[in-house]
């Protein structure tokens, strides 16, 4: 568990905003990062980091230190991008269908006799392609699968983060790898 | 020889596997287990170059910046509304026992003025426990509303999601608004309670008609077919709910946004 500098959360907690001030500093760009991989836009991972802190603010009484403060922020940062996903998941019936030709016409473009897998990896396509597989995760599956990929958090505490328990976490997180390799599979081939 | 499963290997790459040692051993003699190891961890790495747009250490400033003119208001809202809930009961009381004493010493002409909410601004400064009472009634109003802004924008977002989701062929999966809507119920049960108690009747009726729906769809199987998800519809139709849950929603936003009153300001200051 981090220690904030100066005990920046309890002074935060009794009314400091210049200690709340300290905490936004140091963790805005950590939350940026999670935001930017959940939602996948900027827009809206600035909106994410705005709201929680905003939220962090208002529930700091909320708050137990039995977790860390960066843990926590992410818990919150998490659940308003799941419901940011959730509420554009109507939409994305419709862009699906787009984004399956699109993804066709991309995989057909490419020449055949691909010079390589270190080549490709490197190469905007291949990044444009892991944001499209990483978009076509529920929302549930890309949160709990960006938490322990890229925020190295583990399944236990994604689970109580979540409020969604281990067990449903570790089929979250299955389920992301399963759908990413069926994505990606022209490029890091197939599974057994 | 049983070979090691997807998942043992995913639990493995994320230093998960209760017992690593024996997928170890397995994967140095297994060659088509280790090659889908490999498999796997390539997948993931190629996961890793999704770029994520830097942001340099000037940001945290300026998030600040942007956040700074909202943080004082909420923290303070919320904190008010825990520690000073039984206070503003107490207020609440002294108020009304305030306003029927006045109605018995100075008669049935002041009346109107103590009772309705609306015309609180119009009470004569003359009358110290009529001013009162309006500007407690007032203050109480606003610490709910603030409150259960947040509240009913999630709330909005459950009934969007079912009310525009697409009729298809099959079943649709609402775990997640399910979910979601289980977790709204109890603090939909205590804001009802408290406009109940408050005697905030419009802002009480909403949220009853928005438990209903809520305990339906926390209820609902997590699948549900087409005809189900009509019936759901339904019910958000019939009640006009999700109108009247911007509406109240846009309500609350203004009042948010309006600056407090002298006497609000002051309240807020305990």
């Amino acid at each position: 568990m981090e220690v904030e500098a100066g005990g920046a959360v309890e002074r935060a907690r009794s009314g400091d905003s210049d200690a709340f001030r300290l905490l936004v500093e140091q963790h805005s760009r950590a939350i940026f990062r999670l935001a930017y991989r959940m939602t996948g836009n900027e827009e809206d991972a600035e909106d994410v980091v705005q709201e929680t802190f905003l939220r962090a603010y208002k529930q700091l009484d909320k708050y137990e230190a039995r977790s860390s403060f960066s843990t926590w922020l992410y818990r919150i940062a998490s659940n308003y991008s799941l419901d940011l996903i959730r509420m554009r998941k109507r939409h994305e019936s419709k862009r699906e269908r787009g984004t399956e030709e699109d993804h066709r016409d991309i995989l057909q473009s490419l020449p055949m006799d691909t010079p390589g897998p270190d080549r490709l990896m490197y190469g905007a396509e291949v990044k444009d392609k892991v944001n499209e597989a990483l978009n076509e995760l529920s929302a549930q599956e890309r949160t709990a699968f960006v938490l322990r990929h890229f925020e190295g958090l583990s399944i236990e505490e994604i689970g109580e983060a979540l409020g969604t328990g281990a067990n449903a976490t570790k089929h979250s997180i299955f389920r992301a790898v399963q759908k990413l390799r069926r994505s990606l599979e022209p490029l890091v081939g197939p599974a057994r | 020889m049983n070979h090691v499963s997807e998942e043992q290997l995913v639990l493995f790459y994320y230093g998960e596997q209760a017992e690593p040692a024996g997928i170890e051993s397995h994967l140095e003699e297994c060659e088509a287990c280790r090659k889908e190891f490999r498999s796997l961890q390539l997948l993931l790495n190629t996961v890793n170059s999704a770029p994520v747009p830097e942001r340099g250490p000037e940001y945290g400033p300026e998030v600040w910046k942007r956040i700074e003119k909202h943080v004082g208001r909420g923290r303070r809202r919320v904190f008010q509304w825990w520690i000073w809930a039984p206070a503003m009961a107490g207020l609440v009381l002294v108020s009304f026992m305030a306003g029927r004493l006045s109605h018995r010493a100075v008669g049935p002409a002041t009346t109107v003025a103590t009772t309705s909410t609306g015309s609180s601004d119009t009470a004569s400064p003359a009358n110290p426990a009529t001013a009162a009472n309006s500007a407690n009634t007032k203050f109480r109003e606003r610490i709910l509303l603030v409150a259960v802004g947040d509240h009913l924008e999630r709330s909005q977002m459950v009934l969007a999601e079912l009310t525009n989701a697409p009729n298809g062929q099959g079943k649709l999966d609402i775990t997640d608004e399910r979910q979601m809507a289980a977790d709204l119920l109890d603090d939909n049960r205590l804001y009802r309670q408290t406009a109940h108690s408050t005697g905030d009747t419009a802002v009480a009726s909403v949220l009853d008609d928005l438990e209903r729906v809520l305990i339906e769809i926390a209820h609902s199987p997590t699948e549900v077919s087409n005809v189900q998800l009509d019936d759901l519809r339904q019910q958000i139709e019939n009640r006009g709910l999700l109108f009247k849950v911007r509406v109240l929603g846009s309500k609350v936003r203004e009042q948010e946004s309006k600056p407090a009153t002298d006497k609000d300001r002051n309240s807020k200051k305990l």
